[in-house]
């Protein structure tokens, strides 16, 4: 294999395992500062443990997505030089804003969040959870725009010629609002907040089903519940919105969305579908026609921009992309259903009494994590051949010096490492939850923990 | 060449300034690491562990920022830096997240081998990346081969070299010493009497090392005190840096760690200062062809994006003091163990 190819595979390998975790810290984020919001308001214990049993979760995927995390920092430098080269000027001050504005904030006030129960007053504690949340979606923030940046680029020029060639801002804000930033922005953090939701909901449920920590587990799945629906709906929403938006910007990304061709026909919409790239055409395939040109132009028998509109080597693999937006979409509405049958048998009062719905459930918590990785797919792969959309050609961005000897060497490295640290994350995750929430006896009460905090000053 | 205060120069300090947090920070931290296993007893290594705990992970985020604002700052730098070092570069990955990890899992099972193993991947992983840090700095003063195209025309060996190596020793020892006196501060009873017994020993390791690499580098690499040269006033941090190192027993002496702990924060700010004085206005030091040397110039971004950094750094700047400082305050005081502790 040539180093093209390694360093392609390694790149998707790292930041596919990278992000497995990110979503469930924002996710599980948001539903801490609920958590924790109720127990100042409300000063029932239950929402106290509730917070610090998932507080150590948190703490657990945290952990997993800094050490993969520096991972990717680094690896646009070792395997990505000339890419770097080209768009440092533009992503790298994106990169050291993720490093300035949201990394130092979460990463100090996490301190507080896990082992400043008893350093600081309730309010204070309070106060670093809702840091920790807003600054793990303010790097989300950063690095989604750097990456829509390389979709849609704005706000830049090209300077010099040849290998010595690069993007230079001229306009930051233009830059940060490219086109498509904001959308893919939001779509990105619903699809978070589902990992944390329905993460919650499948350990939740599995407390119900065998009837451990009732109370705990059916508060936590309410609070859950909430904002699976929220975000499923608006995640919904969100798709859409950048779905319309690529049909604009990366004409062709959407076009393998849906395997369509032709540009003088109307866009059809497929549940499902074999691409055969060859005979440009969908094998085994149900469709809506023209269902594609309505929702993009509102107009079923409008002609839709084809893939023969791009010469063949400016193409994306057109069935790997749409595979994994099929499947990205089909969980989405699945994640949808689920969320609106649990809130009404939640509304009927017999939610908790379904065994068949609380199994599905338990295994729900891989409905969002499924889909978030197969969303990156489509986008990514949807941009091939480019690295950054019009301008540079993956295949063009490698390190010069890289030889495929040393890519294999860290590609071994990295798969081992991680398999080794993907097995201890799942054994670990697998205790904690088999050891549950601490029994209430065992936390001391607000009033200890007042004077727990005031000894201390 | 003429001094100019420009922006170049202000991001050369920055970078200077981020990478100089890092080690402060960090290199206690890696410090601990590396004295973890001469530490026998499974609760004295956890109050070791949580010493750091709520702060080794923000400390690394100094690395990564600075990572960070060197690929904004000086594209050219990191893509050749990191590309061209890439054996070096993934060993020190490897090491991170090792030690991550090792931190994170150690004390989540109470079975001996389980902690016993990971202590072992925490203190080796901890040595491994102090050690690397050194060499790649090391390779720094030394000069790489880098051709007309800024690209790296050496491999993993080109860079260990007997200089870079002594380097890389030079660094963890400092680091010892650094760390050393850190949990001196943070721990009490048994544990504290018997580091800091210890912190002697390292001052002393890290003296001889630090001697040395210094005759090192005036016989062998004069360009380094070229700027001492032209402006003799610079030598003061040549002297701060002397004081500072020998006040550091005379503190621990009278029993005043956290003084003694400042003197060793202020002498790896004035190593640094020598290192990056030294430099300037290279970053990367072309051996043997100087004209292909990266400099602050060269291998910068534009003046907009220099500039729109800028204004970041000084927005985000005094927010990640504040974090800093209110952190450390938090978790001042003696190490107590409780049902969050790692």
């Amino acid at each position: 294999m040539d180093v093209e190819i390694l360093s392609r595979i390694q790149f998707a390998f790292t930041i596919a395992f990278h992000y497995i975790y990110p979503p469930l810290s924002i996710g599980l984020g948001v539903l801490l500062v609920i958590m924790e919001g109720m127990y100042l308001k409300t000063g029932n214990k239950l929402y106290e443990q509730m917070t610090k049993f998932w507080v150590k979760i948190f703490a657990l995927t945290f952990a997993m997505g800094v050490a993969s995390g520096i991972v990717m920092e680094f690896e646009f430098g070792t395997n990505w030089a000339t890419y770097s080269r080209f768009v440092g000027d533009v992503f790298g001050s994106a990169l050291a804003a993720e490093g300035i504005f949201a990394f130092f904030l979460e990463s100090g006030f996490l301190a507080v969040l896990v082992f400043g129960w008893n350093k600081v007053s309730p309010k204070m504690h309070f106060f670093s959870t809702i840091m920790v949340s807003f600054g793990s979606m303010l790097s989300a923030v950063w690095i989604v725009i750097a990456n829509s940046w390389q979709q849609t680029p704005a706000g830049y020029h090209i300077v010099g010629e040849g290998i010595n060639a690069r993007a230079e801002i001229t306009d930051f804000w233009e830059m940060v609002f490219n086109p498509s930033s904001m959308e893919r922005l939001s779509h990105v953090l619903s699809g978070a907040w589902l990992a944390g939701a329905f993460m919650v909901l499948s350990v939740s449920a599995y407390y119900l089903l065998r009837k451990k920590h009732v109370e705990f587990a059916r508060s936590s799945f309410k609070i859950a519940l909430g904002l699976a629906l929220f975000a499923s709906l608006f995640q919904l929403f969100t798709g859409h919105k950048s779905a319309v938006g690529i049909s604009k910007t990366q004409p062709a990304k959407l076009a393998a969305f849906e395997a369509h061709y032709d540009s003088s026909g109307v866009g059809d919409l497929y549940l499902f579908g074999w691409v055969n790239d060859e005979q440009q055409e969908v094998k085994l395939g149900f469709k809506i026609p023209g269902m594609l040109s309505y929702l993009v132009h509102g107009d079923s028998k409008e002609p839709l921009t084809g893939l023969n509109a791009f010469k063949p080597e400016d193409r994306p693999p057109v069935n790997i992309v749409f595979q994994s937006y099929h499947i990205m979409v089909a969980i989405g509405f699945g994640l949808i259903a689920l969320s609106l049958i649990g809130i009404f048998m939640l509304w009927r009062g017999k939610l908790f009494e379904k065994r068949w719905l609380l199994w599905f459930f338990v295994f729900s918590v891989l409905g969002p994590q499924i889909a978030n990785q197969l969303g990156w797919i489509s986008a990514e792969v949807g941009r091939q051949p480019w690295i950054v959309y019009n301008l540079l050609r993956t295949s063009e961005g490698l390190s010069k010096v890289v030889t495929a000897n040393q890519v294999m060497f860290s590609l071994i490295l990295f798969t081992l490492v991680y398999l080794l640290l993907f097995i201890l994350f799942i054994y670990l995750l697998n205790e904690k939850i088999k050891h549950g929430p601490e029994g209430a006896e065992k936390i001391p009460s607000e009033y200890e923990h007042q004077k727990a905090a005031l000894e201390r000053n | 060449m003429e001094f100019q205060f420009d922006l170049n120069t202000i991001w050369f300090i920055l970078i200077g300034v981020l990478l100089t947090g890092y080690a402060i920070l960090d290199g206690f931290d890696l410090g601990v690491g590396a004295l973890h296993l001469f530490v026998k007893d499974d609760l004295e290594r956890r109050i070791m562990i949580n010493s750091i705990g709520p702060v080794w992970d923000g400390n690394e985020v100094w690395l990564v920022t600075g990572g960070g604002a060197l690929f904004a700052a000086f594209p050219h730098v990191y893509a050749t830096v990191f590309s061209g070092f890439y054996i070096a570069l993934m060993l020190l990955l490897f090491g991170l997240i090792f030690r991550a990890i090792a931190i994170e899992f150690r004390s989540k099972q109470p079975t001996k081998w389980w902690r016993q193993l990971w202590d072992v991947a925490f203190s080796v992983s901890s040595i491994l990346i102090a050690l690397l840090m050194g060499i790649a700095l090391g390779n720094i003063i030394t000069g790489v081969p880098i051709d007309a195209e800024k690209e790296f025309a050496g491999n993993f060996f080109t860079l260990l070299h007997p200089y870079t190596v002594l380097v890389g020793i030079t660094t963890v020892a400092l680091f010892m010493m650094h760390g050393s006196i850190y949990v001196v501060m943070k721990t009490e009873g048994e544990l504290q009497k018997k580091i800091r017994s210890w912190v002697n020993n390292t001052i002393i390791f890290f003296v001889i090392c630090y001697v040395t690499t210094t005759m090192y580098t005036l016989i062998y690499y004069p360009h380094m005190v070229q700027h001492f040269k032209d402006a003799p006033w610079l030598f003061v941090i040549a002297v701060l840096n002397m004081l500072a190192i020998a006040n550091i027993p005379r503190e621990i002496f009278h029993g005043r760690d956290f003084r003694a702990f400042l003197s060793s924060c202020a002498s790896i700010v004035a190593l640094l200062a020598l290192f990056a004085v030294g430099l300037f206005p290279n970053i990367v030091l072309s051996n043997p062809n100087p004209e292909y040397s990266l400099t602050i110039y060269n291998a910068a971004s534009s003046q907009k994006t220099l500039n729109i950094m800028l204004i970041v750094a000084i927005i985000g700047v005094p927010f990640v003091l504040a974090y800093t400082v209110s952190i450390y305050w938090i978790f001042r005081g003696k190490v107590k163990i409780d049902s969050m502790s790692y």
